[in-house]
């Protein structure tokens, strides 16, 4: 490369100067909707009535965010989000634990323990992710009820790791198909068994993407509405239910300062977990997530 | 299972002298991955194949507010046939369907190859393409009505900007109003797939693309030539998880148009339930559910079939 | 075959399903409530019937769920039957009532009706949807009427015309509005929005029996006839004054449009009122409720009431009575429609505490009533199977939202809409 010449150079700088304003033009369409809610949260009434929509707020405050956590309506108590959100907490981490937990160990069989038909399996469980959410609620409250766990938090958390199971399984199973077989084979004819196998070799390797299973599933169950309004009992709504109940008030004067506060609180936890451990998605899918 | 792994570490030292029966050991260790496997499968047995029957069930019935089973022939698919509005819903999800997957490869494959040339604040520039993945629909919907909403967002963005004759108002406009689901789910999806890209750019081997440098092809080629075709089961990965996105958009197109104006972004998975479970017309619903599993499997499985019979390496 | 297998399946699960309700349903005397009143003032209003039936002994369990005027609600509301775990009292209300009557799993409220006096305090024509095969099994909150015109004194002031008392007068007042640079009329387009509009106008240029005919009785040559060719003419020419933006827009921001001088009129029913009454406004100065043109002799009502459900567990069955004599005090009643903009379902109260747009409303009621044309709301889910007013809705929009339709071609649509059954 000593043959660099000067052209070259100043036609990487433009190259580069394009490339890069690309980037930040494409970040402004990613952070606008976040914007507007974050600035009209911190405005009061009459300055969201009569200012525009990307102003910032002249006089910034907390108090929407006050009242989405601690004195919002969403049904005849006014007490807020805050106990609406631990409501979700309860049932979110268990559901995701044992979705990955689950997923891992099928991927496991998937790749390192094929019988015949395996592959068959995977496939209509692939096909079977599409069902449409709409579809199973009757059905699968007929079936909750049956077992007696209906509109509980126990049920809601079946329900959840059952229609997860798919994507966790299909992360795991793509995931575990870059580890060489030599690493397993060897393995089973020192005479180590299925589980001594998952658990000090297969498990070590998986940090990666035990990270996408559990981000993708975080995301899945925390944002879901729908499964939540339907299986969960009245009194431990999911923090989704009571966002919709906050924001779709029909009558009165529409807060949506307190609106946006609310939305923002309930979408804290998924955006923290995406700030935090976003890099290691990305790595975790580099690692193999995406080889078909 | 603890308990069980003791066991089986235990067993070679154990089962010296029994070789001419096969151990239970052994026997269990055979079974074992079947019987791991085998809750997951029944699951996917009940809950998705099992309840795919009962709707199937359904739609052969008359039934309204609750599951009612009596016979009814095919009357609830030609009531389907007949209704103007399932015919649109099947329009607006080819459209949006066609549109939103289509776009999304595209931005997420050019968002990733920008981003994998050593761009400085790569980190930052990741979180902010991948965070709106983050948010539910109801969040999401919220935001972009207000964005979009003729009066409020950024059609008067720009009359105060002294732009007075700009229109941007597809939101109320019943051609264009799917389009702008379509835009708030790219903007959405699109993050992510953009990682999953860049994941798979990540994974390709240097040295090939030294090579093709070495030989004196340009960037432009290498990228068509070998990067891109190399990234072929990341398109295989990321069209499964968009059609998956698009055939159930149902919260966005709730939150966001609720399937107006009028019915004119009405798609299936909304018609479905508004039938369903507003209408009290469980039989006619669950018929349009039927077609959608259909037309789900009339493109996904010849796809996710010549797919995996590839041969794979690594 | 399968069908049979299925059958005696679910019945199974059912039977087991309701055994498990009955085992774990006993301790436990809170009653849940199942209700979309999450907005401000109804909220309020729901939280003082609250406090009431903990007054007497019984816990309140809130199952608030919004969205959609009670679709989400609706979901719910299924799965839970289904699961063999219905909520105690659930807001449901027109022909509904006797459609989950007819699946049976309602409880019969005729004991505590007797010892309330009900048939005496109700008037016929709401009594007559609370009952099902003769019996009570619902208790009503309220009567809407839908059939308001919401107007801006003021705006008809600068534009130098008198309010519409006619649709014959309303296309030479709309006009002039439209030349003063005012929005004639205010609408959201959404489909519940344009089926309340039209069904004002229905009543407007029809009259109630042709109303009555038409969309409660679905009588198909009264349907593609004439009047009804006219009324969706009429239709037409009402989406020729709604201003551009008008689709996909929520129903309090058009009455935020009267409150603040942009438009001029609104068709909407009295809950509207709460708009006006949070923005400080006072009826008959800021603004003021007349009846759509046309109708101001007729009554389109919309009732909202509680439906309660079969329950093993004695002390729930206790706690419903309650619940439905809270409802029908007249305390109740009186704090609850303060607040929501409608009447009392019950007669004879002290309406003192009202505006003049609630007492209005409620002599209208009973004139109404006496001349035999109080009607039922179709765009409400008042007169027909939600089925039914559903497909008719779909016709009603898809005209508003299609300029080219031809009121003939809609009116047969209409007709064939109205037999989905």
């Amino acid at each position: 490369m000593a043959e660099m010449t000067s052209t070259r150079n100043t036609g990487q700088l433009v190259g580069r100067t394009i490339v890069y304003g690309l980037l930040v033009l494409v970040c402004f369409y990613y952070l606008m909707p976040l914007f507007v809610m974050v600035t009209t949260s911190l405005k009061s009434l009459d300055e969201i009535r009569a200012g525009n929509l990307l102003s910032l707020p002249q006089d910034p405050n907390l108090d929407a965010w006050g009242k989405a956590w601690s004195s919002a309506c969403t049904g005849v108590q006014c007490e807020g989000l805050a106990g609406f959100f631990w409501n979700s907490v309860s049932f979110v981490v268990p559901a995701v634990l044992m979705s990955t937990l689950i997923g891992a160990v099928n991927g496991y069989v998937l790749t390192m323990w094929r019988f015949r038909g395996s592959d068959l399996l995977f496939g209509l469980l692939m096909i079977g992710c599409f069902i449409p959410f709409q579809v199973v609620l009757l059905p699968m409250a007929r079936t909750l009820g049956a077992m007696g766990i209906a509109n509980s938090t126990t049920g809601l958390v079946f329900v959840h790791v059952v229609y997860g199971l798919a994507f966790t399984t299909l992360f795991f199973r793509n995931y575990y198909v870059t580890i060489p077989d030599e690493l397993v084979k060897a393995a089973k004819i020192d005479g180590a068994g299925f589980w001594l196998i998952f658990r000090r070799i297969i498990l070590p390797l998986s940090a990666p993407i035990i990270v996408v299973s559990i981000i993708w599933q975080f995301t899945q169950v925390w944002n879901d509405f729908l499964f939540g309004v339907v299986f969960s009992s009245g009194d431990r709504q999911p923090i989704t239910v009571a966002l919709n109940n906050l924001v779709n008030t029909s009558t009165g004067v529409k807060e949506y300062n307190v609106d946006m506060a609310a939305a923002i609180i309930a979408a804290l936890p998924t955006l923290f977990v995406y700030v935090v451990a976003g890099k290691y998605f990305v790595r975790g899918l580099t690692a193999g997530a995406v080889k078909g | 299972m603890d308990l069980t792994a003791q066991r089986m570490t235990a067993a070679p030292e154990s089962g010296a002298g029994t070789e001419a029966k096969p151990r239970l050991g052994d026997r269990i260790d055979a079974w074992l991955p079947k019987i791991v496997l085998a809750p997951t499968f029944v699951c996917a047995l009940v809950f998705i194949y099992g309840y795919i029957l009962w709707t199937a069930v359904l739609s052969l019935t008359p039934s309204r507010m609750l599951p009612k089973y009596e016979f009814a022939g095919l009357a609830q698919f030609e009531a389907l046939f007949a209704n103007e509005r399932w015919w649109l819903a099947l329009k607006n999800l080819a459209l949006f369907g066609g549109t939103f997957v289509l776009v999304c490869l595209a931005v997420g494959l050019l968002l990733a190859i920008l981003l994998d040339q050593k761009i400085r604040g790569e980190g930052l520039i990741r979180s902010i393409y991948l965070y709106p993945m983050a948010l539910s629909f109801i969040v999401t919907g919220t935001a972009w009505k207000w964005i979009l909403n003729p009066e409020l967002g950024i059609e008067r963005l720009l009359h105060d900007g002294g732009f007075e004759n700009a229109r941007f108002d597809w939101l109320i406009d019943p051609e264009m109003a799917i389009y702008t689901v379509v835009v708030a789910a790219v903007w959405q999806s699109s993050g992510f797939v953009m990682a999953l890209f860049l994941a798979g750019l990540r994974g390709i081997d240097d040295s090939i693309i030294k090579a093709a440098q070495v030989d004196g092809a340009s960037m432009p080629t290498i990228y068509r030539r070998i990067i891109i075709p190399s990234l072929r089961p990341v398109f295989f990965s990321s069209f499964m998880i968009l059609t998956h996105i698009a055939v159930k958009s149902f919260d966005l197109v709730m939150a966001l148009t609720n399937g107006g104006p009028g019915f004119s972004s009405d798609v299936p998975a909304t018609f479905m339930y508004s039938f369903a479970f507003t209408r009290n017309q469980i039989g006619l619903g669950a018929a349009s559910a039927m077609m959608m599993l259909m037309i789900v499997v009339a493109v996904i499985v010849p796809f996710m079939y010549s797919e995996l019979r590839r041969p794979r390496h690594g | 075959m399968k069908i049979r297998t299925r059958i005696v399946h679910s019945c199974l699960i059912v039977a087991f399903g309701v055994g498990m309700t009955a085992a774990t349903g006993a301790q436990a005397a809170e009653l849940e409530v199942l209700h979309w009143w999450t907005a401000g003032g109804e909220a309020k209003s729901a939280a003082e019937l609250k406090k009431m039936l903990e007054s007497k002994g019984h816990k309140w369990k809130d199952f608030a769920v919004a969205g959609g005027g009670g679709e989400n609600a609706m979901t719910v509301l299924k799965s839970r039957v289904v699961s063999g775990n219905p909520p105690a009292a659930a807001q449901i209300k027109g022909p509904s009532i006797g459609e989950w009557g007819a699946e049976g799993v309602l409880s019969n409220l005729d004991e505590v009706a007797k010892a309330g006096g009900w048939d005496g305090l109700l008037p016929p024509v709401v009594s007559k949807v609370m009952k099902h095969g003769g019996h009570y099994v619902a208790v009503p909150v309220n009567v809407h009427r839908v059939n308001w015109m919401w107007a801006n004194p003021e705006v008809f002031k600068k534009a130098g015309v008198e309010i519409p008392r006619t649709w014959d007068e309303f296309p030479a007042a709309t006009e002039k509005i439209q030349k003063a640079g005012f929005v004639p009329v205010a609408h959201g387009g959404q489909p519940w929005q344009d089926f309340t509009v039209f069904e004002s106008i229905a009543l407007g240029v029809g009259g109630a029996d042709f109303y009555r005919k038409a969309l409660v009785e679905l009588d198909q040559p009264t349907l593609k006839g004439p009047t009804m060719e006219k009324v969706f003419t009429t239709f037409a020419t009402v989406r020729k004054y709604v201003d551009k933006d008008s689709a996909n827009r929520v129903w309090n921001q058009a009455t935020g449009m009267i409150i603040n001088g942009k438009a001029a009129m609104q068709f909407m029913g009295d809950w509207a009122k709460g708009e006006f009454t949070s923005a400080g406004k006072v009826p008959g100065k800021d603004y003021v409720c007349v009846a759509a043109p046309g109708t101001a002799e007729a009554f389109t009502f919309n009732i909202d009431s509680l439906v309660m459900f079969e329950q093993s567990s004695g002390d729930v069955r206790k706690g419903q009575q309650d619940l439905a004599n809270a409802v029908m005090s007249p305390a109740f009643q009186e704090v609850f429609n303060l607040n929501k903009g409608s009447i009392p379902a019950r007669m004879n109260m002290n309406l003192d505490k009202f505006d003049d747009c609630a007492k209005l409303s409620a002599r209208d009621f009973e004139a109404a009533s006496k001349r035999g044309s109080l009607v039922p709301s179709i765009a409400h889910q008042m007169a027909v199977s939600a089925a039914t007013a559903g497909a008719m809705q779909d016709v009603v929009t898809q005209f508003f939202n299609t300029p080219a339709m031809k009121p003939k071609e809609a009116a047969d649509k209409l007709a064939r809409a109205a037999l989905t059954k």
